[in-house]
């Protein structure tokens, strides 16, 4: 397989200024030279991306995904290292970059168009497409300063699918505009991979990498921590996000004094055994060790579910008094028990802490450091399963008076064939 | 930092045979084919590392040339943005400045040089093209960071503009020149002519290797904005355009500085302007039966020589400035 992009042991070094001079004063007094401290914002990356394929770049914020990206597109020149691309290359960055606020939006699709590497006569021949795209063909000549932000982000996206580059380049720009406008870009990255053009996207959001990508890489600080197919790629970013594995087993004692810890937390839920998964309205049970060189009577146990941009969905009760929890020495493990887990899909984490009844004290916090997966087979959409009815009435037409005629129940679950769990 | 292209590589049958093995890659199995298709053979290779070798610059300036016209043309629209007048100001201008001059100078101070307007004119169509680049150019990167953080081009463009914006000013003062040349009645030195468009190119290499550079180092040191400013209306009375080279050189023996009369003559923009009075005004005037000089008489192998020497200069300094550029830009989304 022929790598449309490979790069090779590159490294980028920001420096970052403690006091910035800029004025010419500020640089004499300081004899030219400005302390600064080096970042390495990539060290040693390698990777080959395979012509044809659609890359993910999973990382947090901060982990050099970004400066990769601008590296390779051209925009930040690398410190050591080198980059080699095949064929044309056009970079999403943001959508709109380019473009100047004086000039018609006319004026800007030629601009922005020329920029992304498009010839005058491409851009003549496909204008009409890009206009027709971004649906902007009455304020094609107006000033782009008066454009809405999402007409300005349409035009954008709109002048950018149509540059057709072998090497399309995309930082985390896929969610714009309303729900048709996405569709429709979503179609167009579909096009391009159908067309076997190499996509490169970074995220931080592993449903972009999980539902487009063929492979992925995960960064952190700078590093490669793997570049595997995206289920494998994902578990080991949630893995380093949570920090399992690289830390492993717990950080040692609890925050007040070394005497209680919380150890091993563990999820279990309906399908447990079978299936990796839980399916939406499943229990789920989390199982939490805990360690006590003292007896703890007056702890309380806390829970928090977390989605993967690290949110929380749910935090328990601080005093509900049904999470007393009573520790005698040596500890014992603390049961959460959810009944029914109406969220739907997606990748959750869950954070259990241990703290006092009394006062503010804290014997054990351990932030998202398990982790369980929500699959809904259903064709419900959104965050979360919520119980629903639905029921018709007939306007009144005189004689008869109200009179039910078409009733439905349902409890969100509707289309029951398709699936057996409800 | 630039993209470009440096080897074509053939494309090879491994690409199509090897799309197979890597099962599960969902878009390959059908695009691979139509991909090669699509491209047909050679596929050209962009090669990003720290250093970028100047004939790959000077190849991607020429490569986006298409990019030049464009940015040229928006920055002319942006200066006239929302004025009434519009383009009509660029012509405006230089004939209200024209008038001005032709009043202060005929009948204020009473400069003795018949068409005196004709021999300034001359002189500032030169300067003027210099000055507008070098001024805008200063603030153009940090004026467009929006882009230069954002997308990949060769950003040494952005400065080369302001002087394509320059030199569309300068050729509409040109028509006015034509007008007030008619007006006056006064006849160029047709012979001389034939040197303008070589002063032209040595005005445009050396107008863009100031600005390169100064775009550049305003990014790190944005008091070169204010500096340029000064320095330019200093550098602008060095240049015999207000006052005749010839009042210069007996000034200079008179406080014993002949040395700086070297100095003075290897300034870039003195020949450059020269040439344009040499040929636009002519070298001098007979009044009453005395002839005045207002040039040095060096003839036009003269002029050639000395335009010789500046192309030299300029080629150089051109060279040096995108070295000094290339090794900033590396930076510049950082700083900005």
């Amino acid at each position: 397989m022929q790598a449309a992009i490979e790069v090779d042991n590159l490294s980028k070094q920001f420096r970052l200024y403690n006091e910035k001079y800029t004025s010419l004063k500020e640089r004499v007094v300081h004899g030219g030279r400005m302390p600064f401290v080096p970042f390495w914002a990539l060290s040693d990356v390698n990777v080959d991306i395979r012509e044809g394929e659609t890359f993910g770049i999973l990382g947090r914020n901060g982990s050099g995904k970004s400066t990769l990206l601008k590296c390779i597109a051209g925009i930040l020149k690398p410190t050591s290292g080198e980059i080699r691309v095949r064929g044309s290359l056009a970079a999403m960055l943001e959508l709109g970059a380019g473009f100047q606020q004086e000039l018609s939006g006319r004026d800007n699709i030629y601009l922005n168009g020329t920029l992304l590497g498009l010839s005058h006569a491409e851009i003549e021949r496909r204008f009409d497409d890009i206009v027709a795209f971004a649906e902007l063909e009455q304020f094609i000549d107006n000033q782009v300063k008066y454009y809405s932000s999402g007409m300005y982000v349409r035009l954008g996206f709109a002048v950018a699918v149509n540059v057709e580059p072998d090497v399309l380049l995309v930082d985390e720009v896929l969610a714009v505009g309303d729900a048709a406008f996405q569709r429709k870009c979503l179609d167009h990255v579909k096009r391009f991979q159908r067309e076997g053009r190499t996509i490169v996207v970074v995220t931080h959001a592993t449903d972009t990498i999980r539902q487009n990508c063929d492979r992925s890489m995960v960064m952190n600080h700078g590093r490669v921590i793997t570049i595997d197919e995206p289920g494998e790629a994902i578990r080991a970013f949630l893995a380093d996000l949570l920090g399992i594995g690289t830390l492993p087993g717990s950080e040692g004692g609890g925050i007040a004094g070394n005497v209680f810890s919380i150890g091993t937390v563990r999820c279990e839920h309906g399908g447990s055994g079978s299936r990796p998964h839980l399916y939406s309205g499943e229990s789920l049970t989390v199982v939490a060790d805990l360690e006590s060189l003292g007896s703890v009577p007056d702890g309380m146990a806390t829970i928090a579910i977390h989605d993967d941009k690290g949110e929380v969905v749910f935090a328990s009760d601080p005093d509900d008094p049904a999470c007393r929890v009573e520790v005698p020495l040596g500890g014992g493990t603390v049961r959460f028990d959810f009944p029914e887990v109406p969220l739907l899909d997606g990748t959750y984490s869950v954070s259990v802490g241990v703290r006092s009844l009394t006062d503010t004290a804290v014997f054990d916090w351990k932030d998202q450091v398990a982790t369980f997966e929500v699959v809904n087979p259903n064709r419900t959409t959104g965050r979360v399963r919520l119980p629903l009815n639905v029921s018709f009435r007939q306007r009144a037409t005189g004689t008869t008076g109200e009179v039910p005629v078409v009733s439905a129940v349902t409890s969100g679950d509707g289309d029951a064939p398709r699936d057996s769990i409800w | 930092m630039s993209l470009s292209t440096t080897e074509p590589s053939p494309a090879g049958p491994e690409g199509s045979s090897a799309a197979g093995t890597a099962g599960g890659d969902r878009a390959l199995s059908g695009g691979q084919g139509a991909a090669r298709a699509r491209r047909g053979g050679d596929v050209p290779i962009h090669v990003v590392n720290g250093n970028v070798r100047m004939g790959r610059r000077l190849k991607d300036l020429w490569t986006h040339r298409e990019l030049l016209v464009l940015l040229t043309r928006s920055q002319l629209k942006m200066k006239y943005k929302d004025s009434i007048l519009g383009y009509v100001w660029s012509m405006l201008n230089p004939m209200l400045v024209l008038s001005i001059y032709y009043v202060i100078f005929k009948y204020i101070s009473k400069n003795p040089t018949p068409d005196f307007a004709i021999w300034l004119f001359a002189g500032l169509l030169v300067w003027n093209l210099f000055n507008s680049a070098a001024m805008t150019a200063t603030t153009v990167v940090v004026g467009n960071a929006g882009i230069v953080k954002k997308v990949a081009f060769p950003r040494e463009l952005l400065a080369i503009a302001t002087v394509g914006v320059a030199l569309v000013l300068f050729l509409i003062q040109v028509g006015v020149l034509i007008v007030a040349l008619a007006a006056f009645q006064h006849s160029p030195a047709y012979a001389y002519m034939a040197l303008l468009p070589f002063a032209m190119i040595d005005l445009i290499i050396f107008t863009s290797a100031v600005c390169i550079f100064l775009s550049a180092v305003n990014v790190y040191l944005r008091d070169t904005q204010h500096l340029t400013e000064v320095l330019l209306m200093a550098w602008f009375w060095s240049v015999p355009i207000v006052y005749e080279w010839s009042t210069v050189g007996p000034k200079f023996a008179k406080h014993g500085l002949t040395w700086l009369k070297y100095l003075y003559v290897m300034d870039p923009i003195t020949p450059i302007a020269m040439t344009f009075q040499r040929a636009i005004y002519g070298n001098g005037y007979v009044l009453g039966g005395v002839h005045t000089t207002l040039l040095p008489d060096i003839g036009y192998v003269g002029y050639v020589l000395a335009l010789t020497a500046v192309l030299v200069a300029s080629v150089t300094l051109f060279l040096l400035a995108l070295v000094v550029f290339g090794r900033l830009e590396g930076n510049f989304a950082e700083e900005l």
